[in-house]
């Protein structure tokens, strides 16, 4: 059973179709890529995998385990986060939030969740840092950290390397591959950067005019991927 | 200070500095939220419709103004709240109609169906406050505390989803968190504290005690709970100071609280500035 698998899925907006008819399926420590241009539907199928839009046909199954509400989502930052008064700690709490439900405050448990997950990304000495204060790389760490409390298996990251440093970029993809190739953790990116997909992943979807999902390797055979390296 | 002593033996007097104490914590809880989700218009526009509704009472000879000027100011809560979302008019504009709709048709009702032969007067006290704050009821005092209990009890309650809805809105549906529900709670309670404070400092002058405190917080503070703390106990002392001040000089009430609250961010963000370039 497919953690996720994705059936005819037809996506757009007020009944205009950008995306039709799109069938592929994510296992367990999976490392997938999706590529495509802008204007492709990489966002709106993001949106549409975390529930937060609607397809306009097809389906959508979780499986193996997973919970819709149990998806680690790094979205892309916004106006409003940059100029945050919010400290490292309180923020990658809040990713324990789909755990502690209607309970008004975090557990212990959620606690020391938070506390490891900032440990295990380099974070501990931050933690009393003011987030709008940190360089951008950390600042995807500490979203980073806080997907990771919402979920045990499953991340979705939206261009998490856009406005980094080619540095920091390097690092955050060699932190990604670890926590997929060492803790498990199965890993949906949106990406722009081509080259960097086929380094990484393992499969890869690519939207737009034609749509080809499969693995690494089929994806370079294809012409498509060879026009594209 | 004798004078002040003696003031403060008054019931009115210490009706005023209850209510005026009550509104200002609760102001300043809800306003780091509203300035940080760049919603500080909400309150703005409420207040204006709270002035309108406040017009429309006086003509109808209510004998309690609150029975109108909630239900309406919660209900343009919620009807802002939804039309930002379909985004038909833009958010910001629909506010402005609102906004200044509800400010014309107030004083044209006033003008129309004067209740005392001082329009102005009337007019320029419910848009600054004045005395209001001084001619509140047992009853008045009453419907404040209750009214303010439950709107910190439910900032405590919701404090870690407030947080989460604020800082990332996408993040919390997708974890699962209902952010439609807790935009929605976040604007009933703005719109019956702005209902609340229409006696204390006007309509016009509300948006000062939702901003100010948050904003002078956000200075010098680089937490989410130490800023809320921060925000809360300097709006208390603010306004208690501006009140102090306002009887014992007999200045106006609500404009002397606002002068208290700029003056405060005026110290805060030259602590800021100087903390940022390492001289504290």
């Amino acid at each position: 059973m497919a953690q996720l698998s994705c059936e005819k899925l037809s996506l757009g907006y007020e009944g205009h179709e950008i995306v039709g008819d799109l069938t592929f399926s994510v296992n367990a420590g999976d490392y997938l890529c999706i590529v495509g241009e802008n204007g492709s539907g990489k966002s709106t199928l993001m949106k549409t995998i975390l529930g937060l839009r609607a397809p306009m046909g097809g389906e959508i199954r979780v499986g193996d385990g997973l919970r819709r509400n149990e998806i680690g989502y790094l979205p892309q930052q916004t106006a409003v986060q940059r100029d945050f008064p919010a400290s490292v700690r309180e923020i990658v709490l809040s990713g324990c939030q789909g755990r502690a439900g209607l309970r008004p405050f975090y557990s212990r448990d959620e606690k020391k969740l938070a506390a490891d997950n900032m440990e295990k990304l380099g974070l501990t000495a931050l933690s009393g840092r003011c987030y709008r204060d940190l360089s951008g790389g950390q600042q995807q760490r500490v979203l980073l950290a806080r997907a990771l409390c919402a979920t045990r298996k499953l991340l979705l990251l939206d261009e998490p390397v856009s406005g980094l440093d080619p540095k920091v970029t390097a690092e955050l993809y060699l932190l990604i591959e670890r926590l997929n190739a060492d803790d498990g953790i199965t890993v949906i990116m949106i990406s722009h950067d081509v080259s960097a997909a086929l380094r990484y992943a393992s499969h890869i979807l690519h939207i737009g005019q034609r749509v080809f999902f499969g693995t690494r390797d089929e994806y370079l055979k294809s012409a498509k991927g060879g026009a594209a390296t | 200070m004798n004078q002040l002593s003696l003031y403060l033996r008054f019931p009115f007097v210490q009706y005023a500095l209850i209510v005026g104490t009550l509104i200002a914590l609760c102001s300043s809880l809800l306003g780091v939220t509203l300035v940080l989700k760049r919603f500080s218009f909400i309150g703005d526009g409420l207040s204006h419709v709270a002035f309108g509704a406040m017009a429309a009472a006086g003509v109808m000879r209510l004998s309690d103004n609150m029975a109108l000027v909630l239900p309406v100011t919660v209900l343009c809560a919620v009807l802002l709240l939804r039309v930002g979302q379909n985004a038909k008019i833009q958010g910001d504009a629909s506010i402005a109609m609102l906004s200044v709709g509800a400010l014309a048709l107030g004083y044209l009702l006033m003008n129309l169906f004067p209740t005392s032969s001082n329009v102005s007067g009337d007019v320029c006290s419910t848009l600054f406050g004045s005395t209001s704050i001084l001619t509140l009821s047992a009853r008045d005092v009453w419907l404040c505390s209750v009214l303010s209990v439950l709107s910190v009890g439910a900032f405590v309650f919701f404090y870690h989803k407030i947080f989460a809805v604020t800082f990332d809105e996408a993040f919390a549906r997708a974890a699962g968190t209902n952010a439609g529900l807790y935009n929605l709670l976040i604007a009933v309670m703005i719109a019956v504290i702005i209902a609340l404070a229409m006696n204390l400092v006007g309509s016009l002058l509300i948006s000062a005690l939702v901003v100010f405190p948050a904003l002078s917080a956000m200075r010098i503070f680089r937490s989410f709970r130490a800023v809320t703390i921060c925000s809360a106990c300097l709006s208390v002392c603010c306004t208690l100071a501006g009140m102090l001040i306002a009887i014992a000089a007999a200045t106006p009430v609500g404009a002397t609280i606002v002068a208290a609250d700029i003056a405060a961010f005026a110290v805060f963000s030259a602590v800021g500035a100087l903390r940022e370039r390492n001289f504290l």
